[in-house]
């Protein structure tokens, strides 16, 4: 039986997933990858031509509230667990010129 | 004072009998002995929950009103955001977490004067079925030390069958409070989709998650659920009241269900091991000597509830762990070297590998060229494993069958072989697909006295009649009392 997925698909998923992974772990994830996906295919056996797809278990769409000031987190709350800080902004490295790019 | 159930110690307090002093500081004196074999819990607050503990005494000598749970010792699973403590579901990249808010499940737990005694260990994210996946701790199972408490929410069922606490919260997204209930001995519930507010509750796979009690009693599920059931505004997926109605779980409990109808697919209980089959028959010859009538029911789509799974479970999971970018909270890596490193370098230092996995397989079945066959298949799949229930529910008012094909296995025996994994949750995994609620309670054990569980699945929002039919079930029988050696 053929790889379902091969390591390029597996460091094109990574990099999609903004994951570095390691040459070890490229390698067991291709392999368990595979085999899940092996397994997940066995609902190709069901033929679904007219099933409506289940997103949501619940007959719920567009909850509103009224539109009323509430309470929210202030600025000090909202940045207190932020790993790099500058005054009252997150601090990340430059996004403009000298990123890699997406 | 050990072996009351909590409902039993909530009176007991409440009349001035015990102080809830004296309940909370025999709670810490058994974590003090047991906790460093078990490993139940990720963080403890002995000393706020003994002045939470005072307080309550002090209402109570006082004649104040106190709630449902007024100093009763709780525990909430560590992916549940609370003002105290850190919040870590277990994983390395939350290790220095303090959520600014409270869960709502919190905020009515402190509102019915309970009091917190802990936060719980878990597979990372809730992903898992050991909590082997936890990212900080090992926890075993109390009735064997060798073997896995089951998870995801393995710490919550654990602290309840070594007494560590009276009560806990778990939340099952694909089995996790019902699974690991079973594994050790005591009650998990895991609520309709919509009934428990989610809010505060950190994401996994948002269309399946939900908050759920591990007790020890069926009385103390429906105790607990009366406490955190109900609508609310901060979460758009919890149901309307006019819709659904929540109910006081604890009045009509006692009552026996009439006629009651008992749903079997007997070519799903033959996956199971011979002693889970024995438990599972005897069980439901406890209710056919109580009047109950068995019927046969089909669920034609079984076998691919997992593959299903799998495939939403952690579509969406991908999703929800983007919000992990080492930017507003959370691990940084500090060898990042631009924007896009300190994603990718964040994330893959400080995530453990099932949950590296689970993200790739949900990037993978989201990704251009594969949604329709992976992700769009798995919810017409689902739409057909929901239309299962609808039809079964119509000839019978619950169903039965194991909670797992297995009673706890061995530590470290499945943990390299994820699909193996995944499939011991072949039993526990279609409720959370159907949205609708299933509850484990003890059945017996197997012949290394290791606990197993009975699984009762009912229609969307019939926990009332559900609890009922649990009820039934334990005033038969004394297995609910029983205890680990540990203990």
């Amino acid at each position: 039986m053929g790889k379902k997925i091969d390591q390029a698909q597996v460091r094109k998923v990574a990099k999609l997933a903004r994951l570095e992974l390691s040459e070890a772990e490229v390698e067991e994830f291709t392999g368990q990858l595979s085999a899940i996906l092996d397994y997940v295919e066995k609902m190709n056996e069901l033929d679904t031509e007219g099933v409506e797809p289940l997103a949501h278990c619940l007959a719920i769409s567009n909850v509103l509230r009224e539109d009323g000031v509430a309470e929210s987190l202030g600025t000090e709350a909202a940045l207190a667990n932020a790993p790099q800080r500058d005054g009252e902004f997150f601090k990340v490295p430059k996004i403009l010129d000298g990123g890699s790019g997406a | 004072m050990e072996e009351l159930s909590a409902k039993d110690l909530r009176e007991r307090i409440a009349a001035g009998r015990i102080t809830s002093v004296e309940a909370t500081g025999a709670v810490f004196g058994r974590i003090d002995e047991r906790e460093p074999v078990i490993g139940a819990y990720l963080s403890t607050y002995r000393e706020t929950a003994l002045a939470r503990a005072a307080e309550v005494d002090r209402r109570i000598a006082a004649g104040e009103q106190v709630g449902q749970l007024a100093g009763v010792p709780v525990a909430i699973k560590d992916n549940m955001c609370s003002m105290f403590g850190a919040t870590t579901c277990a994983s390395r990249i939350l290790e220095n977490f303090h959520s600014p808010y409270n869960a709502t499940v919190v905020k009515k737990l402190l509102a019915a004067d309970a009091v917190i005694v802990g936060k719980t260990n878990m597979d990372e994210f809730a992903m898992g079925s050991s909590t082997e996946n936890s990212g900080l701790k090992q926890t075993v199972n109390p009735w064997d030390t060798s073997r896995v408490p089951g998870g995801s929410s393995g710490g919550s069922a654990a602290a309840v069958a070594g007494r560590l606490c009276y009560a806990a919260l778990g939340s099952d997204t694909g089995g996790s409070i019902r699974q690991p209930a079973s594994f050790c001995g005591v009650v998990g519930l895991k609520p309709t989709y919509g009934r428990v507010s989610r809010y505060g509750l950190v994401a996994y796979g948002s269309s399946l998650d939900q908050i759920g009690p591990i007790t020890q009693t069926v009385t103390d599920a429906a105790l607990m659920m009366n406490v955190i059931a109900g609508h609310d505004p901060a979460d758009s997926t919890s149901v309307d009241e006019a819709v659904a109605p929540v109910c006081d779980y604890l009045a009509r409990l006692d009552e026996p269900v009439e006629n009651l109808r008992i749903g079997i697919v007997p070519q799903l209980n033959s996956g199971a091991d011979e002693s889970v089959q024995r438990a599972l028959n005897a069980a439901i010859d406890v209710y056919k000597a109580a009047g109950a009538d068995i019927v046969e029911v089909d669920m034609p789509h079984s076998d691919y509830a997992i593959g299903a799974y799998y495939i939403i479970a952690t579509a969406e999971a991908s999703s929800n762990l983007a919000r992990y970018d080492g930017v507003h909270y959370g691990h940084r890596s500090d060898k990042a070297e631009d924007y896009v490193e300190v994603y990718s370098k964040s994330r893959a230092e400080a995530f453990g590998k099932e949950v590296k996995r689970r993200i790739m397989l949900g990037t993978y079945a989201l990704s251009s060229g594969y949604y329709d066959a992976y992700y769009l298949k798995a919810l017409k799949v689902r739409n057909l494993i929901r239309r299962d229930f609808t039809e079964a529910f119509e000839k019978c008012d619950c169903i039965m069958m194991p909670v797992a094909p297995t009673t706890a296995f061995k530590l470290g025996e499945k943990v390299d072989d994820p699909l193996t994994m995944y499939l011991s949750d072949v039993y526990t995994i279609a409720a959370n697909l159907a949205g609708i609620p299933g509850i484990s309670i003890p059945c017996g054990f197997d012949e290394n006295n290791l606990p197993i569980g009975l699984q009762i699945l009912a229609p969307a929002f019939a926990e009332d009649k559900l609890l009922r039919i649990a009820k039934m079930f334990e005033a038969e029988t004394d297995l609910h009392r029983k205890k680990p050696t540990i203990v």
